[in-house]
C-alpha cells in the first residue's frame, strides 16, 4: 500500500513525532514497504478465527487492595527535566 | 411546577450522563500507591503511576470487586470476562500517554436505576454499561512562569465510569438520576461522594429534537459539571443554547463543551478542537479479567439494603409517609441514625422521625456537619424522644434540652435532672399553683365565668410560666377546668 | 589461569574451590573490558565500582559460608533492564541521561544471587533492530569478523560474552533479538516460554511478545543463569506462578526417543547452503544421540513476520507513549507549546528506526485500519501458534536454522528495514507463539558461526536446554574463541 507525503505527516502528527523534511521521502517509502511486507496477510482466510491477544490462555490475577509504595518523590524528580514547588512543569495546558 | 418555558412545547432534550465514580479503595487500580486525597502534590505518585520505563500495572481486587457491586445494585450483567484496553492520547496529566480503561467487553452493561421525579412519579433509566479504569493526574494553571504543573497524585485512582442511555428528557431528571446514583454508591460505600474533592464527577451528552421526532439530533459533551447545581445549570443553558441555534436555522457542532460556572455558560474545549483518535486496543500488560461464580456471589452476599428497598421498608414497617421514608433514606447513615435512634426511643416512631428530620437536620444543616458528625449521636437523640413519650417533658422543654445535648452538656436524663427540667405531675403540686394563680387574678375569673372562655388560655399560661413550663400541660387543663367549671 | 576463558560453571566451581575470588576475577574482566571493548563497542555503561564492591561483598558472603551457585559470578544486563542508580537508557538518545530510580526484578533477582554486575550492555534502539546498528552509542561489531554485525537487538550482550569479557549476559528476545545475535556470535542463547521471566523493569518494546533470558557459551552455563532469571513475579500480570524446575540436574537426561521435527518451511528459499549444511550435520548428531528425526509443516510460517510487524509496533506505538519529555529522559530545548514539546523531544529523541515502527504501529491501530491490520493480525497469530500445537501433538521438539545467514557486513540492510526483518523470519513465530527456543553454535559458514534453533512447547525449556547440553557434549562449536579472543 502506498502511503502519500501527507499520510505520513499525519501519521506523526498523531503519535506527535517531528520529522525532518528531508526525511519524509525516506519515510514515505519504507512504511510503504512495511505496509506492503503486511499485507501479505490478506492471503489468508481468517473468516471465524479467535484472535489471539496473549501468548498464554492465562486470566489476569487480582492483587489485594493494599498501600505498598511509599513516598519517593525525591527520587523520582532528581531525574525529572523540570520540577518546581514538587511540580513536573510542562508549557502551558490549555483545556 | 414553576412555568414551563416557553420551548417545550416545540423542543424535546435529550440527554445522557456519564458519570465518573472513584472508587474507595485504598491503593490504586494498578499499583500500590495510596489514594488519598489532599497530600502534598506527586507524593503519592509511585513508579507505576509515573508510567516510568519497564513498569506494569496489576489490578486491585478491591476496585473489581466493587464495580461487580455497582452492577448487581442496579440488577446489570457482571461480564464473566472482561478485557482492559488502551485508549491513546498525549496529555500531560496522562503519563504513559494512554489510560487503562475497558472499551469493547466492559465489566458491568445493562443495568436500570429507577428515579422520582417531582410530580411523585417514577422513571426507569437504562444504564448502558459501568467499565473499570485508572483516573489521569491534574494540570494545576497557576502561573508558573507561564508553565503548568502537573500533580499525578490522583493518577492511577480506580474509577467506575457509568454510562447511561440517552434516556433523560430535562435538567431536573438528569439531577435526579445523578443524586439517585450519589446515593447508590455510597450506600455501596463503593465512593465517598465527595463532589468536591473530584470523587462523583459528571459528563453530560446533550442534543434537542423537535418533539414527535425520532432520531437524535447532533449532541455536544458538557464537562466539568461538578456538583448538582452547575448539571441543573450547565444542562440547561446548553439545551436553550441548541435550541436558538436550531430555531435561527443553523446546525448544532459536535464539540466538547466545557460548562463555566461563573459565567454560566457553556464555551468549546480548545484542547478536544482536534478530532481524537484513540486507537484503543487490548493492553498486552493485563490478561483478560475472569470471574467466577463464587467471586459473584462473595461479592453479592455484601450488599446492602439498597435505598429503594429501605425506602418500602420505612413505609410499611415504620408507618412513615412516603416523603419521610424518602427523606430518611437518603443516605445510609441517615437512615441508620434514624433506626438507632427510633430504637432507644423505645419506638417512638412518628416522634423521632419529627425530630431527625427537624431539630436535627436543620441544626446539622446550620452547622454545616454530616450526619456521621452530629454532636447529638442517635441513641441521645432517642433518648430524648423517650422522655418526651414518657411525659417526663414536654416537647417545649425537650427542645432545651436538645440544645444542651448539642452544646455537649450529656444525654438527656443527666441534663433534665441537673436542670431540673422534670415535668410536674404531682396533682396536688399542680392544683395549689392553680389556687394561687386564681386568687391573684379575681377578675379575670369573674370574667370567663361570665363567659369569655377565651381566658381558658391566660390561665394555663399563667401556671406554665410559675412552673417554669414543667406542669403537665393535660393535668394542668384538666384541673382547671375543675376549678374554673 | 584465564580468568576470562571459563564460562559462569567453570567460574562457580572455581570460586567454590576458592581458586579464586570474586574480587580477582572482577578486576580481571574490567581490565579485558577496557583493553577490548574499545574495539567492539559491546558496553554502553561499565560499572567498574559498584562491580567491585558486589564482588567484595560476594566474597564476604563466601567466607561467611551463604554463597550460592552465582555468587561472585560476574555477569552483565543488557541495557533494556532498569538498574537502580545507574544509567539505563536503552540505546536511546531518548533515556541517556536516565539514571533508573530502581532495579528490574531480574536484576534484583541476580542481586540476591550475589552476582556481580560489570555493566549495561550495548543494543539497538529500545531492542528494535536486528543488527545493533540502531544504537544511539554507535553499532557493536561482531567478534568474530569486526566488519560484520553481532546481529541484534542484544548485540552488545552477545559480543561482549563471545569475546570473553563476560562469562553471561541478558538479553530480551521480541522477534529473535536474542537467539539471532547468539546464532551470529557462536553463543547459547534461550527465549524462555512467555511469562517465565518477569517483564517488571524490562523496559517494553512489545509487551506480548518481550520476553528476557540469558546469553552464555553452554547450555550448562544458560541452565544456570535461568534458574535465577526465571520466576513469578507479582509484580507482572503476565508473568507465571508456577515452579521453575532445577534445569541443570536434567541437562544430562538422555535423548533416546526424543522426536524431532524439521519445518519444511524452514529449509526452503532464502537459506543460505552453508546455513543448511551446518544444521543438516547438526541433524545426524542427534540422531545418534538417539533422537528420531522426521519432517513436520508449519504451514503459516511465511506469514509470522508481516503478522508480527502488526502487532510488534502496534504494542511499541503505545509503549513509547510515555516518552514526552515530561517525567524523565530527553526533553527538547526551550518548547514553545505543548505540542511543539511532544513532538521536538519525541522527534529528536528517538532514532529512525524507532520512529519507523512507532509510525507504523499508529497507523494500523488508528480509525478504519483497525480491523484490517491489528485484528487480522490477532487472528493470524492464532494461525501460527496452532500450526505449533499440532506439531507438538507429533514431535517434542522443532530444530531449523536460527537465522537464513550468518552475520551479514555493517550497513548492509541500515537502508532496506524489508531485508532487514527478513533476518528474524525463523524466530519470530515463536514469539507470537509464546514458546520457548533456544539457539546454539553448530559449526561455521566460512570464518562466520552458525546457530540452530531448538523450539519446544510451552514451559519445555528443561527439554531443550537438556538436548543442547547434548549436543554440546558431543561437539565443539560452543567452545570456539573469536580469533583475537583468546
Amino acid at each position: 500500500m502506498a502511503l502519500t507525503r501527507s499520510d505520513v505527516e499525519k501519521i506523526a502528527h498523531l503519535a506527535r513525532l517531528a520529522l525532518d523534511e528531508e526525511d519524509i521521502p525516506r519515510y514515505t517509502r519504507t512504511l510503504s514497504d512495511i505496509l506492503d511486507l503486511v499485507a501479505q496477510m490478506n492471503a489468508v482466510d481468517t473468516h471465524g478465527v479467535e484472535p489471539m491477544a496473549h501468548p498464554l490462555d492465562e486470566v489476569q490475577r487480582l492483587r489485594p487492595d493494599e498501600v505498598t509504595e511509599g513516598d519517593q518523590r525525591d527520587k523520582f524528580q532528581a531525574i525529572a527535566p523540570l520540577v518546581q514547588d514538587g511540580l513536573y512543569l510542562v508549557p502551558k495546558v490549555i483545556e | 411546577m414553576n412555568g414551563m418555558a416557553d420551548w417545550e412545547t416545540d423542543w424535546e432534550p435529550v440527554i445522557g450522563l456519564e458519570i465518573h465514580v472513584q472508587l474507595a479503595t485504598r491503593s490504586k487500580i494498578f499499583s500500590g500507591a495510596a489514594t488519598a486525597y489532599g497530600a502534598a502534590p506527586n507524593t503519592q505518585a509511585c513508579a507505576v503511576d509515573l508510567g516510568l520505563p519497564g513498569v506494569l500495572p496489576v489490578l486491585n481486587e478491591a476496585a473489581v470487586r466493587m464495580a461487580v457491586k455497582f452492577g448487581l445494585a442496579v440488577e446489570a450483567r457482571i461480564a464473566r470476562r472482561s478485557i482492559f484496553a488502551r485508549k491513546n492520547y498525549f496529555y500531560p496529566d496522562l503519563p504513559k500517554g494512554y489510560q487503562i480503561s475497558q472499551y469493547e467487553l466492559p465489566i458491568v452493561e445493562g443495568g436500570r436505576l429507577e428515579i422520582r421525579l417531582e410530580d411523585g412519579t417514577t422513571k426507569v433509566v437504562g444504564i448502558t454499561r459501568a467499565h473499570l479504569e485508572e483516573d489521569a493526574g491534574k494540570s494545576l494553571h497557576e502561573d508558573f512562569h507561564g508553565l503548568s504543573g502537573i500533580d499525578l497524585n490522583r493518577a492511577g485512582t480506580p474509577l467506575l465510569e457509568v454510562v447511561s442511555e440517552p434516556d433523560l428528557r430535562s435538567a431536573k431528571e438528569a439531577v435526579a438520576y445523578m443524586k439517585k446514583l450519589h446515593t447508590l454508591v455510597r450506600y455501596l460505600e463503593i465512593c465517598d461522594g465527595n463532589m468536591q474533592e473530584g470523587s462523583f464527577r459528571c459528563d453530560a451528552n446533550v442534543s434537542v429534537r423537535r418533539r414527535g421526532q425520532h432520531e437524535f439530533g447532533t449532541r455536544t459533551e458538557l464537562k466539568n459539571l461538578n456538583s448538582f447545581r452547575f448539571v441543573e445549570r450547565a444542562i440547561r443553558y446548553e439545551i436553550e443554547r441548541q435550541i436558538d441555534i436550531l430555531e435561527g436555522g443553523g446546525s448544532v457542532v459536535q464539540e466538547t463543551r466545557l460548562y463555566d460556572p461563573e459565567r454560566d455558560e457553556t464555551r468549546p474545549m480548545r484542547s478536544k478542537e482536534e478530532a481524537f483518535d484513540y486507537r484503543y486496543f487490548p493492553d498486552p500488560d493485563l490478561l483478560p479479567l475472569v470471574l467466577e461464580e463464587g467471586f459473584i456471589e462473595s461479592v453479592r452476599a455484601t450488599l446492602p439494603e439498597l435505598p429503594d428497598a429501605k425506602r418500602e421498608r420505612f413505609v410499611y414497617e415504620y408507618g412513615l409517609s412516603p416523603y419521610e421514608a424518602e427523606v430518611l433514606t437518603a443516605s445510609r447513615e441517615l437512615a441508620d441514625y434514624f433506626e438507632a435512634a427510633e430504637q432507644a426511643s423505645e419506638s417512638e416512631t412518628k416522634l423521632t422521625a419529627h425530630w431527625v428530620m427537624g431539630d436535627l437536620l436543620g441544626a446539622l444543616n446550620k452547622a454545616g456537619l454530616e450526619i456521621t458528625q452530629s454532636p447529638v449521636t442517635a441513641s441521645m437523640l432517642g433518648g430524648l424522644v423517650r422522655r418526651i413519650g414518657d411525659g417526663t417533658i414536654s416537647g417545649k422543654i425537650a427542645k432545651q434540652v436538645f440544645e444542651a445535648m448539642w452544646r455537649g452538656e450529656g444525654d438527656a436524663d443527666r441534663i433534665i435532672e441537673t436542670k431540673g427540667l422534670r415535668q410536674v405531675t404531682d396533682s396536688a403540686a399542680i392544683e395549689k399553683v392553680v389556687d394561687e394563680v386564681l386568687a391573684a387574678h379575681p377578675q379575670q375569673v369573674e370574667q370567663y365565668r361570665a363567659g369569655k372562655e377565651k381566658l381558658f388560655g391566660f390561665f394555663v399560661g399563667q401556671v406554665m410560666k410559675a412552673t417554669q413550663g414543667k406542669a403537665n400541660p393535660a393535668q394542668v387543663n384538666e384541673i382547671l377546668r375543675r376549678k374554673l367549671g | 589461569m584465564s580468568l576470562h576463558r571459563l564460562g559462569v560453571r567453570q567460574l562457580a566451581d572455581a570460586l567454590a574451590r576458592g581458586e579464586c575470588s570474586s574480587v580477582e576475577l572482577t578486576q580481571a574482566l574490567l581490565a579485558r573490558i577496557r583493553r577490548l571493548d574499545g574495539d567492539f563497542n559491546s558496553f554502553i555503561t561499565v560499572t567498574e565500582e559498584q562491580a567491585l564492591d558486589q564482588a567484595a561483598e560476594a566474597d564476604r558472603r563466601r567466607a561467611a559460608g551463604e554463597a550460592g551457585p552465582l555468587t561472585g559470578v560476574p555477569i552483565a544486563h543488557k541495557d533494556i533492564f532498569c538498574t537502580d542508580g545507574v544509567r539505563t537508557s536503552c540505546a536511546s538518545r531518548m533515556l541517556d541521561n536516565f539514571i533508573a530510580p530502581y532495579d528490574a526484578t531480574v536484576v534484583q533477582r541476580f542481586k540476591a544471587a550475589g552476582a556481580v554486575m560489570l555493566g549495561k550492555t550495548n543494543m539497538d534502539e529500545f531492542a528494535m533492530g536486528s543488527s545493533n546498528e540502531t544504537s544511539y552509542y554507535g553499532p557493536v561489531r561482531n567478534p568474530w569478523d569486526r566488519e560484520r554485525v553481532p546481529g541484534g537487538s542484544s548485540g552488545g550482550s552477545a559480543a561482549a560474552v563471545a569475546a570473553r569479557l563476560v562469562p553471561a549476559a541478558t538479553g530480551t528476545d521480541t522477534g529473535g533479538s536474542i537467539r539471532q545475535p547468539a546464532a551470529l556470535c557462536g553463543l547459547t542463547g534461550v527465549k524462555p516460554t512467555y511469562g517465565r521471566v518477569s517483564r517488571y523493569g524490562m523496559i517494553a518494546f512489545a509487551s506480548s511478545l518481550d520476553q528476557g533470558g540469558p546469553l552464555c557459551r553452554s547450555a550448562e552455563d544458560a541452565a544456570l543463569i535461568l534458574e535465577v532469571m526465571a520466576g513469578f513475579d507479582p509484580r507482572d500480570s503476565t508473568s507465571v506462578d508456577r515452579p521453575v524446575p532445577r534445569y541443570s540436574a536434567t541437562l544430562g537426561d538422555s535423548l533416546e526417543g526424543l522426536e524431532i521435527g524439521l519445518p519444511q518451511e524452514y529449509f526452503g528459499d532464502g537459506l543460505e547452503p552453508a546455513v543448511a549444511a551446518a544444521v543438516e550435520q547438526a541433524v545426524r548428531v542427534f540422531e545418534r544421540l538417539g533422537a528420531r528425526v522426521r519432517q513436520i509443516r508449519l504451514p503459516n510460517t511465511a506469514l509470522a513476520v508481516p503478522t508480527y510487524y502488526v502487532v510488534a509496533p502496534a504494542e511499541c506505538s503505545s509503549n513509547l507513549s510515555r516518552y514526552d519529555g515530561v517525567r524523565f529522559g530527553y526533553r527538547c530545548r526551550d518548547p514553545e507549546d505543548l505540542m511543539d514539546l511532544y513532538k521536538r523531544t519525541r522527534g529528536e529523541g528517538f532514532g529512525a528506526e524507532v520512529k519507523r515502527r512507532i509510525m507504523v504501529g499508529t497507523y494500523v491501530l488508528s480509525a478504519g485500519y483497525y480491523d484490517a491490520y491489528y485484528l487480522k493480525a490477532q487472528k493470524l497469530r492464532r494461525l501460527i501458534s496452532a500450526d505449533f500445537q499440532a506439531a507438538f501433538a507429533e514431535v517434542d521438539v522443532i530444530l531449523g536454522p536460527t537465522s537464513p545467514t550468518p552475520a551479514f557486513p555493517l550497513g548492509a540492510r541500515l537502508e532496506d528495514p524489508i531485508q532487514m526483518y527478513l533476518s528474524d523470519i525463523y524466530t519470530i513465530a515463536a514469539n507470537l507463539a509464546g514458546l520457548p527456543a533456544l539457539s546454539i553454535p553448530c559449526g561455521f559458514a566460512g570464518h562466520l558461526p552458525v546457530g540452530l534453533q531448538l523450539i519446544g512447547d510451552y514451559f519445555s525449556e528443561g527439554r531443550l536446554l537438556n538436548a543442547a547440553h547434548r549436543y554440546q557434549q558431543e561437539t565443539d562449536w560452543h567452545e570456539r574463541i573469536p580469533p583475537g579472543c583468546e
